[in-house]
């Protein structure tokens, strides 16, 4: 892990990673897609309705899982200070807040005409609606400082704060009654899935975490370009101001 | 001990703590978390007629009657123990059937019928073809839609 904290080596193992990530995603997501609107068959009970889930639910596992690599990156950078971790965490928070929020938009579209309601305060939808909260406050918190280092430090507590809203996301349904129904895929006892609807579903989920792979990289990279302009233009002003004394003197 | 090492302990210290935290509070909220009430537990502890309640069960086989305005609806909220009469005048939601889960919005009316605003249909966790509903139901091994 330390050897990738070197912005030099981050950068060119990223330019190898990149090309191989970027066409992943369209295939797969291509791929996926085609299955998933096209050839997978409809639902016994919720029909072609049933066509929602196959951006839902890999949005929410996204969603999830993009929070998880925040409190990691954050844990990282508070304890051993390594900047590209607060690069990361910097540069994943939106895409995760993305993934959020397509989440809630389509599970609203869907529980309209199956359960009857937009919306309903049960554990799953109330919690997944605070993770939405969580990016949106860890991106405001980051840009709330004059000083970018404290606005990393605050935006790492928060992020550590709210992963104990990851458990209470993926158990809610089981720990209370709710409306939203059980998991189907990540259970123990096998996916109550059909095989010919749980591929789809995977390969869109594949899709997806290679989308977030590449934009991460692509963000992170053009973070440490900026940093680097940042750092050339102090210099030029710095050289201009000597450069002014020893004019005046 | 180096600078490292003690904020590595410092993080997951506070973690621990504000987890345990959490769960604590999850625990002493316990049964107000809960989304609906069964109807063993709306007997049990019968609310007054003027507080809104959520009751959830599954429709009662054979009880669905229809009226004949079309729009009003009695049926039995069941949990296997105990069942409610429920009337409802409303749109229904399209997977409501027997045997379904349903999550019924409104207050117990004196009489002890329940009297619902609104009402929603559970889904369950099971994702099939229609095809494959169709060859098991033909093999005989389907074992019903009231799995959840």
């Amino acid at each position: 892990m330390h050897r990738f904290a070197n912005p030099a080596r981050f950068t060119r193992l990223a330019d190898r990673i990149l090309p191989f990530a970027a066409v992943g995603t369209v295939v797969a997501l291509g791929v996926g897609f085609y299955l998933a609107l096209f050839v997978a068959p409809g639902d016994y009970q919720q029909g072609e309705s049933v066509r929602i889930m196959y951006v839902h639910v890999p949005s929410a596992w996204m969603a999830m899982f993009i929070y998880v690599a925040i409190a990691v990156a954050s844990a990282v950078a508070l304890i051993w200070r390594h900047p590209l971790a607060d690069l990361a965490a910097k540069a994943s928070s939106p895409v995760g807040a993305g993934f959020a929020f397509l989440t809630l938009v389509t599970g609203s579209l869907w529980g309209r005409p199956m359960w009857g309601t937009w919306w309903e305060w049960d554990g799953r939808l109330t919690s997944m609606l605070i993770l939405f909260f969580l990016y949106l406050g860890h991106m405001a918190l980051l840009n709330a400082f004059e000083d970018s280092q404290r606005g990393y430090r605050a935006a790492a507590i928060l992020a550590l704060v709210g992963v104990v809203n990851i458990p209470i996301i993926k158990f809610s349904v089981d720990w209370w009654s709710t409306l939203h129904q059980p998991a189907s895929v990540m259970r123990l006892d096998g996916p109550t899935i059909h095989p010919s609807m749980l591929w789809p579903l995977l390969i869109v989920a594949v899709g997806f975490k290679l989308y977030y792979l590449t934009v991460v990289l692509l963000r992170i990279k053009s973070e440490l370009i900026a940093a680097r302009l940042r750092a050339l233009d102090l210099a030029t002003v710095k050289a201009a101001e000597v450069q002014g004394q020893a004019v005046q003197g | 001990m180096t600078r490292k090492r003690r904020r590595l302990y410092i993080v997951i210290a506070a973690l621990l703590v504000f987890g345990g935290a959490t769960a604590l509070v999850l625990t002493a909220l316990d049964d107000s978390l809960d989304l609906f009430q069964s109807p063993s537990q709306l007997m049990a502890s019968p609310p007054p007629p003027e507080r809104g309640i959520r009751l959830g069960g599954l429709v009662e086989e054979g009880t669905v009657l229809k009226s004949t305005d079309g729009l009003s609806v009695s049926f039995r909220v069941t949990d296997g123990a105990q069942s409610v009469p429920v009337s409802y005048k409303g749109i229904l939601p399209d997977l409501f059937r027997e045997g379904q889960g349903v999550i019924t919005v409104g207050n117990m009316g004196p009489d002890g019928t329940f009297v619902a605003r609104e009402v929603l249909a559970k889904h369950d966790e099971n994702y099939l073809p229609r095809e494959v509903v169709d060859a098991l139901k033909e093999s005989g091994q389907w074992q019903g839609e009231a799995t959840q």
